[in-house]
C-alpha cells in the first residue's frame, strides 16, 4: 500500500474509533458529575443578574432556561421527588428574560401552585408570576384565565377567581367561557360542572403535553368524584327507603334502575364497602380524587399518570 | 519520524513564544486575577469565591482566545504565506506536520496555564492569607481547563486544514461557545421529534462537551471532584482530540497547496 | 539513471463556484532530465512551470501520471532527503533568524547536529550572508531572503536541486552570484532543474532546456542544438555608412546602425566581401557566424501554437 493510502486508512480508523468513544463517553459522564443535578441548573438566583449577564441575548437565554425548566420538572416528577424548590426561580428567570414566553406562565399555573408531589406548593408565587405576566401582556386573556385557575383550584378563593375571569373577559378577543366562568364562580363554585368546565378549558387551550395530561387526569378524577357522590346519595336514599344498607352493588344498581354495575373511567366497578361507603377499586389510578377512598387513605408520593395522549 | 514531530513541535512552541500577542493576552489575564481581588473586597465572605470564579474563568477564556489566535496560524497561515512549501519539500509526512503542530501548541498552552494558574493562586493567597485543603480542587479545575485547550487546539487544526485563517477562528470559537452549552443542547434535542431530533442529537453528541469540563463553580464552593470524573474527562479529551486530528490529517493529506 | 523522469504528469483544476468547470493547468508531460546537467524549464508566466514543480514536490496531486526522482517514486518521502527546493518568492518563518531557520530545516532533513553546526555557517557564507547573526528574517530584504532560500535548498547536500525563478528579486550582482553558484553545483556533480522566463540566463547556464506554454511542452533540446548556426549565414560588420557596390551586388541584407553597417551574407560569399572591403579601404569590425538566439527559438515555438500571446520571453 502506498504510504498515502496507509495514512488514510489509519487516520480513518482513528477517526471512527475515537468518534464512537466520544459519543459513549458523553452518555456516561452525566452520572459522574459532582452533585450537578439541579443546583447548577440555576447558577445564579436573581433574574436581574441573569438578564445583565446575557449581554442582550435575552431571547436565547430565555429559551435555554425554559428548556431547563421543563427538563427539571420532568426529571423530578417522574423520579418521585416531592420538592421543586428551583421551579419558581427558573420560571421567574425565564419570564424576566422574555416576558412574552406564554408557555412559562401556563406551566407555572399548572405546576407551581399545586401541593407536592404534583407541584411546588407555592400558589403565592404562582399568582405573582401571573400578575407579572399580565402586567407585561395586558391583552392576553389566557393569563387572566391562568390566574383565575390558580385561585379556583388551589387557593379556593372563589371571589378572587371570579374577579380574574371577569378581568379577562373584558380583553378583546377573549374566549367566551371566561364570562361564563366568572358567573359560575360567584354562584356555583363548588359544582362539579364548574370544575369540569375549567379543566376542559385548560385541556382544550393548552398546547403543552404535560399540562394537557394533567388536565385529563383532573377530568377523570372529577368524574369519579361525581360518580361516588351520586352513588353515595343513592345509598342514602336506599337506606331511607328500605331502612337498611344495600347488600351489594347490583342490588343498588337495580334499585336505581341503572343499566349495569357502575364503573369508573377505567372500567373498574365501584365497590360497596361494609358501612355503605362507595369505594374506588384502585384509588392510586386517580391522583386527585377527594371521594371514594377508604378512611385514612394517603395518596401515593408518586402520582401515576395513566393516560397517554 | 518521532524526531521530526518533536522538531516541528518545538518550532511551533518557539513561534508561539515569540508572538507578542501571547504576552498581551497573558498580561490581561493576570490583570483580571488582580482585579478579582478588588471585586472580592466589595462583598465580605465571598472574596474567595470571586477570586476563584473570576480567576479561573479568565484563565479559561483567555486560554481559548490564545489557542485560537495561535491555532489559526498553525496551518491556514502557513498555507497562505507559503512557508509550508519548503517544509514539505523535505522528508516530512503531512500527518507528522499536523501532529507536531498540535503538540507544539498544546505545550504552549500548558505553559501558559501554568503561569496564569500561578496568578490565580497568588490572588487567592492574597485574599485568604492561607490555603485550605479544598483549594487543591483548583488544580483539578486547571487540569480540566488544559483538557479544554487540547480539544480547542485540535479543532483549530481541523478547521485550519481546509479553511482560511479567519474562518477557522470563527468556527473554533463558535464550537467553544456551543460546547459550553452542550448540556442544554442535549436537553433541547430530547424535547424535539423526528428529523430535528436526529440532527440535534447528532450535533449534541459531536459538539465538545465543555459542560463536563467546567468545574469552576464546583471548585469555588470547595466541593470535591471524583477520581472517576477526572479519568473520564481525560479519556474524553484524548478521544476528542484524536478525532479532530484524524479529520485534520485526512483532509490535509489530500489538499492541493496552490 | 536519469535524475528526473516525468511520465505523463497531468493536472486539471476544477474551478468555478460549484467547482464544475475544468481548467487544464498542465497537459500530460513527458520529460527526462539526466544526472549532472543543468536543465532549464522555460516559459512565460502562467505556462505551467510552477505547477510542474509543485507536482514534483508533492504539494499538488496530479490528475494523472507519475514521475520518478532519482530512480524512486516521486511520492516516496525518503527521496526528499536528497532533493532541495527553492520556491518562487519564498517566505520563511519571519520570527526566526537565518541560523535558526537553517537549523530547523536541517533537522527536518535529517542532518545530524554536528553536521548542521558545521555546514550552516558554510552555506551562509557561500550565499553571501555571513553577517546576519541574530537578525530575524522579518528584517531581511528580498535579495537576502532569496539567498537564504538557496542556502536552505542546498544545506543538506542534495543530489538534485529545484529552483523556481531563482533570479527574481536579485540585482545584477546577485544574479551573477547565483549563476556562479549553479555552475559550482554542476561541478560538484549535482543536477539542477530550474524554471525561469529570463532566456539569457538559460542560454548561459543550461545544458538542456524545455519550453512550456499554456500547459503544453513545446520543445526540448540541448541549447547548443537549438541555437545552431543558421544555415551557414555570416554577419559582417564594418565601419562607415557606405555599402560598397560589390556587396550590394551580392544582394545581401544590410543595415546601417549608427557608425557601422551590418550585413548578413552567405558563408560562401565571405571571401568576396572581405576583398571588396579591403579594396575600398573600409575598416572591418567583425565577422561572426550567425546563431539563432534562444529567444528567437522561443518566440517561434510560442507563435507556433496559434496563439497571439504576444509575450516575449525577453520581458523581465
Amino acid at each position: 500500500m502506498s504510504p498515502r493510502r496507509r495514512t488514510t486508512a489509519l487516520a480513518a480508523t482513528c477517526l471512527a474509533i475515537s468518534m464512537t468513544a466520544c459519543v459513549l463517553l458523553v452518555r456516561h459522564v452525566d452520572r459522574l458529575r459532582p452533585v450537578v443535578g439541579d443546583q447548577d441548573v440555576l447558577y445564579v438566583d436573581s433574574p436581574k443578574m441573569i438578564k445583565r449577564a446575557s449581554l442582550g441575548f435575552d431571547g436565547l437565554m430565555a429559551c435555554i432556561y425554559w428548556t431547563r425548566t421543563v427538563q427539571y420538572f420532568g426529571h423530578r416528577h417522574y423520579n418521585g421527588t416531592t420538592s421543586y424548590n428551583e421551579l419558581a426561580p427558573l420560571l421567574e428567570i425565564t419570564t424576566a428574560l422574555d416576558p412574552h414566553m406564554f408557555p412559562a406562565y401556563e406551566f407555572g399555573a399548572s405546576f407551581l401552585a399545586p401541593k407536592p408531589p404534583n407541584g411546588a406548593g407555592q400558589p403565592d408565587r404562582a399568582i405573582q408570576l401571573m400578575e407579572y405576566g399580565i402586567a407585561h401582556n395586558p391583552d392576553n386573556w389566557q393569563l387572566y384565565y391562568n390566574l383565575g385557575f390558580i385561585y379556583y383550584t388551589e387557593v379556593k378563593d372563589y371571589k378572587k377567581a371570579s374577579e380574574a375571569f371577569d378581568r379577562g373577559s373584558r380583553v378583546p378577543n377573549a374566549h367566551p367561557f371566561l364570562k361564563i366562568m366568572a358567573a359560575r364562580m360567584a354562584e356555583n363554585a363548588g359544582d362539579f360542572a364548574t370544575a369540569r368546565l375549567l379543566w376542559s378549558a385548560t385541556f382544550e387551550t393548552s398546547k403543552q403535553t404535560d399540562i394537557r395530561q394533567n388536565a385529563m387526569e383532573h377530568l377523570r378524577c372529577i368524574q369519579v368524584d361525581e360518580d361516588v357522590t351520586q352513588l353515595q346519595d343513592a345509598v342514602t336514599r336506599f337506606g331511607q327507603d328500605t331502612g337498611r344498607l344495600p347488600a351489594s352493588m347490583s342490588e343498588l344498581a337495580t334499585a336505581e334502575h341503572l343499566p349495569g354495575i357502575p364503573v369508573d373511567p377505567d372500567g373498574e366497578a365501584y365497590q360497596l364497602a361494609a358501612e355503605g361507603r362507595i369505594l374506588v377499586q384502585h384509588p392510586e389510578n386517580f391522583p386527585f380524587i377527594t371521594k371514594g377512598t377508604p378512611p385514612g387513605y394517603k395518596p401515593a408520593a408518586r402520582p401515576k399518570f395513566h393516560t397517554t395522549l | 519520524m518521532n524526531a521530526r514531530i518533536a522538531y516541528i513541535a518545538s518550532n511551533t512552541f518557539r513561534e508561539a513564544v515569540r508572538d507578542r500577542v501571547l504576552y498581551n493576552l497573558i498580561a490581561f489575564a493576570l490583570l483580571l486575577s488582580g482585579a478579582a481581588i478588588l471585586v472580592g473586597q466589595i462583598s465580605i465572605d465571598i472574596e474567595r469565591l470571586v477570586v476563584i470564579n473570576l480567576g479561573l474563568t479568565a484563565v479559561s477564556l483567555f486560554g481559548v482566545i490564545i489557542a485560537i489566535f495561535i491555532g489559526i496560524g498553525l496551518v491556514s497561515k502557513e498555507i497562505e504565506k507559503r512557508t509550508l512549501y519548503t517544509v514539505l519539500s523535505r522528508p516530512v509526512r503531512r500527518w507528522e506536520f499536523i501532529v507536531g503542530k498540535f503538540f507544539g501548541l498544546a505545550g504552549t498552552l500548558v505553559v501558559n496555564t501554568f503561569f496564569m494558574g500561578i496568578g490565580v493562586f497568588g490572588a487567592l493567597l492574597y485574599v485568604a492569607h492561607k490555603f485550605a485543603r479544598p483549594d487543591a480542587g483548583i488544580l483539578v479545575a486547571l487540569y480540566f481547563i488544559i483538557l479544554e485547550f487540547l480539544i480547542i487546539c485540535s479543532l483549530a487544526l481541523l478547521f485550519s486544514s481546509f479553511s482560511s485563517p479567519l474562518l477557522s477562528a470563527v468556527f473554533a470559537f463558535s464550537l467553544f461557545v456551543i460546547g459550553s452549552f452542550a448540556d442544554d443542547l442535549r436537553g433541547f434535542a430530547g424535547l424535539t421529534h423526528g428529523f430535528t431530533r436526529w440532527v440535534a442529537t447528532g450535533a449534541a453528541y459531536l459538539v465538545p462537551n465543555f459542560s463536563a469540563l467546567n468545574v469552576i463553580s464546583v471548585v469555588a464552593h470547595q466541593q470535591s471532584i471524583g477520581l472517576q470524573l477526572i479519568l473520564h474527562n481525560t479519556l474524553y479529551a484524548l478521544c476528542y482530540a484524536t478525532m479532530a486530528l484524524s479529520g485534520a490529517v485526512l483532509i490535509f493529506d489530500r489538499r492541493n497547496l496552490k | 539513471m536519469p535524475a528526473i523522469e516525468i511520465l505523463g504528469l497531468e493536472k486539471t483544476y476544477q474551478v468555478g463556484f460549484w467547482r464544475k468547470r475544468p481548467k487544464r493547468a498542465l497537459d500530460p508531460l513527458h520529460l527526462t532530465v539526466e544526472e549532472g546537467e543543468i536543465f532549464g524549464f522555460l516559459g512565460p508566466n502562467g505556462a505551467g512551470k510552477t505547477t510542474t514543480l509543485k507536482l514534483l514536490m508533492g504539494l499538488v496531486f496530479p490528475t494523472r501520471g507519475s514521475a520518478r526522482i532519482l530512480g524512486q517514486e516521486w511520492t516516496n518521502p525518503e527521496v526528499k532527503a536528497q532533493i532541495g527546493f527553492l520556491p518562487e518568492q519564498p517566505y520563511f518563518y519571519d520570527y526566526l533568524t537565518a541560523h535558526e531557520l537553517l537549523d530547523y530545516y536541517g533537522q527536518l532533513s535529517g542532518v545530524s547536529t554536528s553536521d548542521r553546526q558545521r555546514r550552516i555557517p558554510e552555506m551562509l557564507s557561500r550565499v553571501g550572508l555571513s553577517d546576519v547573526k541574530g537578525l530575524q528574517l522579518r528584517k531581511f530584504s528580498k535579495g537576502m531572503l532569496q539567498r537564504v532560500g538557496i542556502a536552505q535548498a542546498i544545506l543538506h547536500d542534495p543530489k538534485l536541486v529545484f529552483f523556481d525563478e531563482p533570479m527574481s528579486g536579485l540585482d545584477p550582482l546577485g544574479r551573477r552570484e547565483v549563476r556562479d553558484l549553479m555552475e559550482q553545483l554542476k561541478q560538484e556533480g549535482k543536477t539542477v532543474f530550474f524554471s525561469t522566463h529570463i532566456l539569457s540566463d538559460a542560454e548561459a547556464l543550461c545544458d538542456r532546456v524545455a519550453i512550456i506554454h499554456k500547459g503544453q511542452l513545446r520543445g526540448v533540446g540541448a541549447v547548443e542544438d537549438l541555437t545552431s548556426t543558421v544555415q551557414g549565414k555570416v554577419e559582417v560588420v564594418w565601419q562607415g555608412a557606405q555599402i560598397p557596390a560589390g556587396i550590394k551586388a551580392l544582394g545581401a541584407e544590410c543595415h546601417v546602425t549608427g557608425e557601422n553597417v551590418r550585413a548578413v551574407i552567405n558563408e560562401k560569399q565571405q571571401d568576396v566581401v572581405i576583398d571588396v572591403l579591403r579594396r575600398e579601404h573600409t575598416r572591418l569590425i567583425s565577422i561572426t557566424p550567425l546563431r539563432t538566439s534562444l529567444e528567437a527559438y522561443f518566440v517561434e515555438k510560442l507563435q507556433h501554437s496559434q496563439t497571439a500571446a504576444g509575450t516575449t520571453g525577453g520581458a523581465d
